[in-house]
């Protein structure tokens, strides 16, 4: 029993309560790293260890290989040229997929709930994964790498508009209802201007990340640009791969720029 | 000719939106239904195109019951009757033209409006229609360049080229300034006394109504409380409709500045 004289001081801050929930959460935590680090025997003071062999690494690929440039080039385009393709037909296939899985639009909810779950199984898929899929379906080359950046590509593009189709203004809808139009008439005249712009700005923003993506591809023989990374650095020719990675650095810092320049000029 | 017979709505929550309803409205009156907010004026109004449905009894329009209407008679029976919104209901980044010829769609097919090719007839309509409400030199403008009252006159234009047997609107003042408000009921009187189109308004200032309905419906709690001719209705009357005595804000005002 406490003595009723005693001044009652508080000892902490903190409730018991949750010091305790904190300091079981640290421990925890620290418990998972340790375990992972013994596990997979990566502990993260051999970066400081190792840093010798970095640097030596790192030196072997300067000075770049400049007379290489001129062989990267045409991979390059190609990469190009499978972002350019493979956007285009994945923002094309993307609409209707759009319009399904917007709950404002779709208002069948078995039908909006369907299509929520298959496109959602689409995007758990990484873009490496489907690459090395179609790789194995269609063979080495830049027909593989298309398709699989073409469904990567519907994935985003299909989120990140049913949401904005979800939150635009129904009152011109209800008004073109009330006078006598048919659902695609209502989408056509409602929903499109007002949706228009973001779709366009999504479908450069996809341009870009297909760009990016390709260039991953390529890793695993899905053609462009990475696919000659791969062969560079089988050869252990690092002044090579230093040169395509400045080159493809370069470009898609412009593209990038580019890209959102006209995404700001859009919205 | 639109009649209610033993009309009501519940709600899938339970609220009753209209009881027993039962009501003859004649071809070419301005009926203005006035009521406090949640009287079910809206309800009402909404019926009559099937923007809601209601869950028992008639209601017949030039003499057929539209509760059964579905996809293509549902589209025959709201292409003739136009609506006017509080909001207005414009498509913002589409132009005044492209609002207005949007009255057209329920007599276009769906790869012709997509493709915008309606007939000159229709694009003549369209435009006479804007000339109609004075609007016709913002003809190009991007309808949310628009005040609130040149956007609600869009809409009156949008409304008059579907050409209408009926034209409900809701609330189509709500939003708008005294002069403005004046300005749109005398556009919409005019239309009604010219075209002998059927029009019903919902509206809950009291000023405005008797000044311009033939009739006057009153709602209160989803029931109709009063019906008759707008010559024969007082403050009093609508003391009874309201359940209250009658406010500041139940009067919209105004009328002086238009006519000065």
């Amino acid at each position: 029993m406490s003595n009723p004289n005693e001044k009652y001081v508080p000892k902490s801050l903190y409730p018991t309560k949750t010091k305790l929930t904190i300091t079981l959460a640290l421990v925890g935590i620290i418990g998972f790293y340790l375990i992972s680090s013994i596990q997979t025997e990566s502990f993260i003071v051999n970066f400081f260890l190792k840093i010798g062999n970095v640097t030596e690494l790192v030196g072997r690929f300067f000075p770049p290989d400049w007379s290489y440039a001129q062989q990267v080039w045409s991979k390059l385009f190609e990469t190009i040229h499978m972002a350019i393709i493979s956007s285009t037909i994945a923002t094309l296939i993307s609409i209707p997929f759009c319009l399904l899985t917007a709950r404002n639009i779709t208002t069948n909810k078995y039908l909006y709930n369907t299509m929520r779950f298959i496109l959602n199984i689409i995007r758990t898929v990484p873009d490496i994964v489907l690459a090395v899929v179609f790789v194995g379906l269609f063979g080495i080359g830049v027909f593989s790498g298309i398709i699989a950046l073409i469904i990567f590509a519907i994935g985003i593009l299909v989120k990140l508009m049913s949401e904005t189709i979800e939150s635009i203004d129904m009152n011109p809808s209800e008004a073109i209802k009330a006078s006598g139009g048919n659902t695609l008439q209502i989408i056509w005249y409602a929903v499109v201007p007002q949706v228009l712009p973001q779709f366009i700005s999504f479908g450069l923003y996809v341009f870009e990340v297909n760009i990016r993506a390709s260039v991953v591809l390529g890793l695993v023989g899905a053609g462009g640009v990475g696919q000659l990374i791969n062969t560079q650095i089988n050869f252990l020719n690092y002044p090579a791969v230093m040169t395509i990675v400045i080159i493809i650095f370069v470009v898609v810092v412009i593209i990038d720029y580019i890209s959102s320049k006209l995404r700001e000029g859009l919205v | 000719m639109i009649e209610f017979k033993n009309l009501s709505l519940t709600y899938p929550n339970g609220t009753q939106g209209l009881k027993n309803i039962n009501i003859k409205i004649n071809k070419g009156e301005f009926v203005v239904i006035v009521g406090l907010s949640g009287a079910g004026k809206s309800t009402f109004i909404r019926s009559i195109n099937r923007l809601v449905t209601p869950t028992a009894g008639e209601l017949h329009v030039e003499g057929e019951d539209i509760l059964q209407y579905k996809g293509r008679d549902l589209r025959e029976l709201r292409k003739k009757i136009g609506m006017i919104f509080q909001s207005y209901n414009l498509v913002h980044r589409s132009t005044v033209l492209k609002n207005v010829i949007a009255g057209r769609l329920g007599y276009t097919s769906t790869l012709r409006s997509i493709f915008n090719m309606y007939p000159t007839e229709d694009i003549e309509l369209a435009y006479e229609n804007l000339k109609r409400v004075n609007i016709e030199n913002k003809l190009y403008s991007r309808a949310d360049e628009l005040s609130g009252g040149q956007q609600q006159r869009v809409s009156i234009a949008r409304v008059l080229t579907q050409q209408p047997n009926v034209i409900l609107a809701d609330e189509p003042v709500a939003s708008l300034d005294p002069p403005t408000s004046h300005q749109v009921m005398t556009y919409l009187k005019q239309i009604n006394r010219e075209d002998n189109i059927t029009t019903i308004v919902n509206l809950h200032f009291i000023d405005m109504a008797m000044e311009y309905a033939d009739r006057i419906i009153g709602m209160r709690d989803g029931e109709v409380v009063y019906d008759g001719p707008a010559s024969k209705v007082n403050e009093g009357t609508f003391e009874e409709i309201y359940g209250r005595s009658i406010r500041e804000e139940d009067m919209r005002g105004g009328k002086e500045d238009v006519e000065s």
